[in-house]
């Protein structure tokens, strides 16, 4: 029994894999943290993290490119309903389609599309990009115990499009910053943070030990 | 709400962290890994590691103490100093950098940020503008540490980058730099207010009063500091609850 970080190339994960070794140990929990492009791998994890920084399409066109990793991954999370944790543009692509540069299809996991932060006026900087609060949408196993609203933790944002999902039921929180920003999405056994966990210190390592005991 | 950001800033010369008086008197502050968890311990926002001497001297060590502070912190690091090619960004981000910061090589061919934000990403490549007033309300560009000007309209280039994809300004005064007279709110207001990216304001920081001036009156998003803190002359936690009671919201927990 592991969690396995899918690696396609986007970005080190050497500080996400260390995240979730410390929340688990942390936490008294004996998982292996296994980082892999080997789809193989991925079909014997109890667990599964796709991260992903940069762009929409690259992100995509990466994890295409490694032949059964896109179809274990939807395997994995459709049929055999692992729990699944998506991270920034891993959270991203689990939306229908992504419209930055060009319209690239995603898992279609979460109905929706990734488009463009349009904040009310030119005081909210893009990227949106720092520590925010969450606001809850709806309850979930992933944010228990954890202090959210004006006063809460912070989750670390830096983005300039998020997932505007089309069944609100999908929208677990959100964050303000000039527009209500969709901070994390979920429905049965996949959840997905516009966040770092990895980088969002406290909140952070307790979503992640919060991720490491999830039974949806 | 989004906050404002707190960033240590550490100048690592061969591994080691020093911090340059206007860039010329070093000064070794210790290991740049046990810096970084102990700012991280503190609750910094970010962390920012410049690698002033990266123009002239090997730069393999850097890597090595990015990927080590990396494996120890859980906060975003920025990695900047000698970054001229692709394959720089490439290995600073593998090495777990969170963002890149790209100075001379973004003045001598601005064309540099928009291939870098195309490849991996705007919210990756910090453009570092490091600016000297010139005449009032003009500021002008200058690189290799501000020893060489280049001719270059700090508020023109601001704009230029940022259509080209930088997300964010990392933006440092040569004439206030290591001087604690505090930043150059002129400067700081008139590129943060031109652009649409979040803007760091660097250089001069003195007092917590500094810090509370960057981002009040100079509209800045993010507030950079270097000695102030290493040398002990205020915490972390100092500085943040000063910004917080003088009206700057601010990450307290």
């Amino acid at each position: 029994m592991s969690v396995v970080i899918i690696d396609y190339g986007s970005g080190n994960l050497h500080s996400a894999a260390k995240a979730f070794e410390r929340a688990a140990r942390d936490n008294g929990l004996d998982i292996p943290v296994v980082v892999t492009a080997d789809p193989e791998k991925l079909r014997a994890a109890e667990r599964i993290v796709l991260p992903g920084v940069g762009a929409f399409k690259d992100c995509r066109d990466g994890l295409k490119s490694i032949p059964g990793m896109w179809d274990t991954l939807e395997d994995q999370v459709i049929v055999r309903a692992r729990p699944f944790l998506g991270i920034c543009v891993g959270m991203q692509l689990m939306a229908s389609r992504g419209l930055e540069h060009d319209v690239t299809g995603g898992f279609g996991w979460i109905e929706g599309d990734v488009k463009p932060i349009t904040p009310r006026d030119a005081s909210f900087k893009i990227p949106h990009m720092g520590w925010n609060t969450l606001e809850m949408q709806r309850p979930h196993a992933l944010l228990d115990g954890i202090e959210l609203g004006e006063n809460g933790l912070h989750g670390y944002f830096v983005h300039s499009y998020h997932l505007d999902a089309k069944h609100p039921s999908h929208v677990i929180a959100t964050t303000e910053h000039g527009m209500a920003v969709t901070a994390m999405v979920g429905r049965d056994n996949m959840a997905g943070t516009q966040f770092h966990p990895e980088k969002s210190q406290g909140l952070g390592l307790a979503l992640i030990a919060n991720f490491l005991r999830w039974r949806p | 709400m989004l906050k404002a950001r707190l960033i240590p800033c550490l100048d690592v010369k061969d591994g080691r962290v020093v911090k340059g008086v206007n860039f010329i008197d070093l000064r070794d502050a210790g290991d740049p890994v046990e810096i970084a968890k102990a700012y991280d311990a503190a609750g910094a926002d970010e962390l920012c590691f410049l690698d002033i001497t990266a123009t002239h001297e090997n730069r393999g060590i850097i890597f090595d103490v990015v990927s080590r502070t990396a494996e120890a912190c859980f906060m975003p690091l920025t990695v900047g100093g000698g970054v001229r090619t692709l394959d720089d960004i490439r290995k600073l981000l593998l090495a777990g950098a969170d963002k890149v910061s790209i100075n001379s090589a973004a003045v001598a061919d601005r064309d540099f940020v928009r291939r870098a934000a195309e490849k991996f990403g705007a919210q990756c490549v910090v453009v570092a503008i490091d600016a000297k007033s010139v005449a009032p309300g003009k500021w002008e560009i200058f690189t290799h540490g501000g020893r060489k000007p280049t001719g270059i309209d700090a508020i023109a280039f601001a704009k230029d980058v940022t259509s080209l994809g930088a997300g964010e300004i990392l933006l440092t005064s040569m004439d206030r730099d290591g001087t604690g007279k505090g930043f150059d709110i002129a400067l700081t207001r008139a590129i943060a207010d031109a652009v649409t990216v979040p803007v760091i304001a660097s250089g001069g920081v003195g007092t917590l009063d500094h810090l509370v001036d960057g981002i009040r009156d100079g509209h800045a998003a993010a507030v950079l500091a270097a000695s102030i803190f290493h040398f002990g002359t205020y915490s972390i936690a100092e500085a943040k609850h000063h910004l917080s009671a003088n009206g700057v919201p601010m990450r307290l927990c």
